[in-house]
């Protein structure tokens, strides 16, 4: 591992972002990204879960055995998980009632176990921090992206506060009415991805399929 | 012949290695609606036909003309019998003030007149904002401009309701051609139909401006339900009631997107499409399989509590998009089956859908867009297991 901490916590953000180019954690993705305060809560919890869930595991990456792996990560995961899923609870309800179930699902959340999997089990507890953090960070800041176009063309507003007056409240924009429903997400996400890779062609993967061409023959 | 000699003086600067070479799609696309291509088949099978894509394409946009001229009939002939209640307002009164023709629905020219001001800006609005688009994806990717554009535009401006803002016209023809056709390589490669896709996008994004009893006829003040909406709350037997006799919703002189009401005019347009055989008669066997099997079926199980049940088949063919939908977006051949087999059940698969959708999903009153892209979403899988169980019959054919 030649990287050093710097490149372990910028990389996820952008040129190894769970999202855009692992394709990982799209359902939460899809489905709490209606309104930018949402999302980011859901973002700083993801964040936080990643960092310190690889960072126990991390510690105690030479008591585990390998083959019940799985189940100590999904201990300590879980029992994070519910610590975060507690503390919206105590000091956030409203929010904590928007994101229901999902944060119980950030134990299912494949950022957290591919971390864990891939990082964490095999690199020190620090290095497994920054980096749990560091994707935890790549997958904020979709979140955002896809959450400002949702919230701000789906409702025109951000963070609550209102941008492009509707037309029901006397405005002139036409809220998207396809953009708050969790389907659009996919959409958005798709865009950015395209977008991504156009900027940066080294993310494109290889065809699995090649449409022969009829010169050829 | 002085066009022609243009186009063969200017040709050298479009070819590899010219000054424009970048602009070719643009140069090829003017050459090739105004003369024929000058490609011909130079390598092994040497298929040759008479037939090749830009004349499949001006086919079908011949078809659509018996709808054209009938929507814009029929949507002149609703809003002038609105007006005669609600009044005249708007720059397209000025014009028809202007010719000096007035809003009589006893006149056939004055509702032709007034169906136009309302379908031809759709129809341009269309044209530019999806032709831009069009532009930009070929000249970026290097491949030719399609005349499938041009029939995708026809039938998206068909499928509008006449009062949709011209806005959003614009913004679905663009997510249609973009995220329904060109992200996945261009015309060919679309599994889906853009012009369905275009619509489902504003279905979904702006339902108040697409679905509704007030949107149909462009008047202020005019409500008037659809006939699929009457039936749904109170029977088809109710539709003679309010005045929607059969034949009424049969040559289509009734509420709905401008270019759907009328199913002789889709009939008209569908034999034209099976004469020429552009559209293959197995999908549309299919189709009116499905719609009248299933919906028979329903007749026999019946229900109390919601009437659609009892719709009986000929009603659903001849109300909502169901006849547009069979003549010109089931037999689409980019996104419909390819294989013989696979034409049957996937227009099979469409009819049942959309009775299904229409009587059984309370959401949603008409069920043809949407079981149409269920359809398109099919048909490769369809297609994939007709071919393996052929190659697993021909298999056992030499043990």
């Amino acid at each position: 591992m030649a990287q050093t901490k710097r490149e372990m916590l910028i990389d996820p953000m952008v040129d190894n972002n769970p999202i855009t180019l692992q394709v990982l954690g799209i359902c939460s993705a899809l489905a709490v990204t209606s309104s930018l305060q949402v999302a980011l809560v859901m973002g700083i919890a993801v964040t936080l879960v990643t960092g310190f869930s690889s960072m126990f595991i991390s510690m105690l990456r030479n008591q585990i055995p390998g083959s019940i792996r799985i189940i100590v990560q999904m201990v300590i995961i879980a029992s994070l998980v519910i610590m975060v899923d507690q503390f919206l609870k105590a000091y956030a309800f409203d929010i904590s009632k928007t994101l229901s179930v999902f944060v119980g699902l950030i134990i299912t959340n494949c950022i957290v176990m591919g971390r864990a999997e891939a990082f964490a089990m095999k690199n020190p507890p620090i290095d497994s921090f920054i980096d749990g953090v560091g994707n935890g960070l790549g997958y904020t800041i979709l979140l955002l992206v896809v959450g400002f176009f949702r919230e701000l063309f789906g409702a025109g507003s951000l963070f609550g506060v209102t941008i492009l007056e509707t037309v029901n409240n006397g405005g002139w924009y036409v809220p998207n009415g396809m953009l708050l429903l969790p389907p659009s997400a996919f959409f958005v996400i798709g865009l950015i991805i395209w977008g991504v890779r156009a900027w940066k062609p080294e993310q494109v993967e290889e065809r699995e399929y090649k449409i022969q061409s009829v010169e050829a023959h | 012949m002085g066009l022609r000699n243009f186009f063969d003086r200017i040709e050298p600067q479009f070819v590899k290695g010219g000054k424009y070479e970048k602009y070719f799609p643009i140069y090829e696309m003017v050459e090739s609606f105004l003369y024929t291509p000058k490609t011909v088949t130079t390598v092994a099978p040497h298929a040759r036909s008479y037939i090749d894509m830009k004349r499949i394409m001006t086919y079908v946009v011949i078809a659509t003309i018996p709808c054209i001229l009938m929507g814009m009939y029929n949507v002149g002939l609703q809003t002038n019998v609105a007006i005669a209640e609600f009044g005249a307002s708007g720059w397209r009164a000025a014009i028809i003030d202007m010719f000096g023709i007035g809003f009589n629905p006893a006149n056939p020219l004055a509702n032709i007149l007034h169906g136009a001001l309302y379908f031809l800006p759709i129809y341009i609005v269309t044209l530019v904002a999806g032709g831009i688009f069009e532009v930009i994806f070929a000249t970026v990717r290097g491949h030719e401009v399609n005349e499938g554009f041009l029939v995708t535009s026809m039938l998206y401006a068909l499928i509008m309701p006449a009062s949709t803002p011209l806005w959003q016209v614009a913004l679905g023809i663009i997510f249609g051609v973009v995220i329904g056709k060109e992200v996945f390589g261009g015309t060919g490669k679309n599994f889906l139909n853009p012009a369905l896709t275009g619509r489902a996008f504003l279905y979904f994004a702006y339902p108040a401006q697409m679905s509704g009893d007030t949107i149909w006829t462009p008047v202020d003040g005019f409500s008037g339900a659809t006939a699929l909406s009457v039936g749904a709350t109170d029977g088809y037997a109710a539709l003679p009631e309010r005045g929607i006799e059969w034949s009424d919703a049969f040559f289509g002189l009734i509420q709905g997107s401008i270019g759907e009401t009328s199913t002789l005019a889709c009939l008209i347009g569908l034999s034209f499409l099976l004469i020429t055989k552009i559209a293959n008669w197995r999908l549309i066997v299919g189709c009116l399989g499905g719609m009248i099997a299933f919906s028979t079926v329903l007749n026999l199980i019946g229900s109390d509590t919601n009437p659609m049940f009892n719709m009986p088949w000929y009603w659903h063919l001849v109300i909502g998009g169901y006849a547009f939908g069979l003549a010109f977006m089931v037999t689409e051949p980019v996104s419909a089956s390819h294989t013989n087999t696979g034409r049957y059940i996937y227009g099979a698969l469409i009819g049942f859908m959309v009775v299904m959708i229409r009587v059984i999903n309370p959401a949603f009153p008409e069920g043809m867009m949407l079981a149409i892209l269920f359809g398109n979403v099919f048909a490769p899988l369809i297609d994939y297991f007709v071919v393996q169980a052929n190659i697993k019959r021909r298999a056992k054919r030499n043990v």
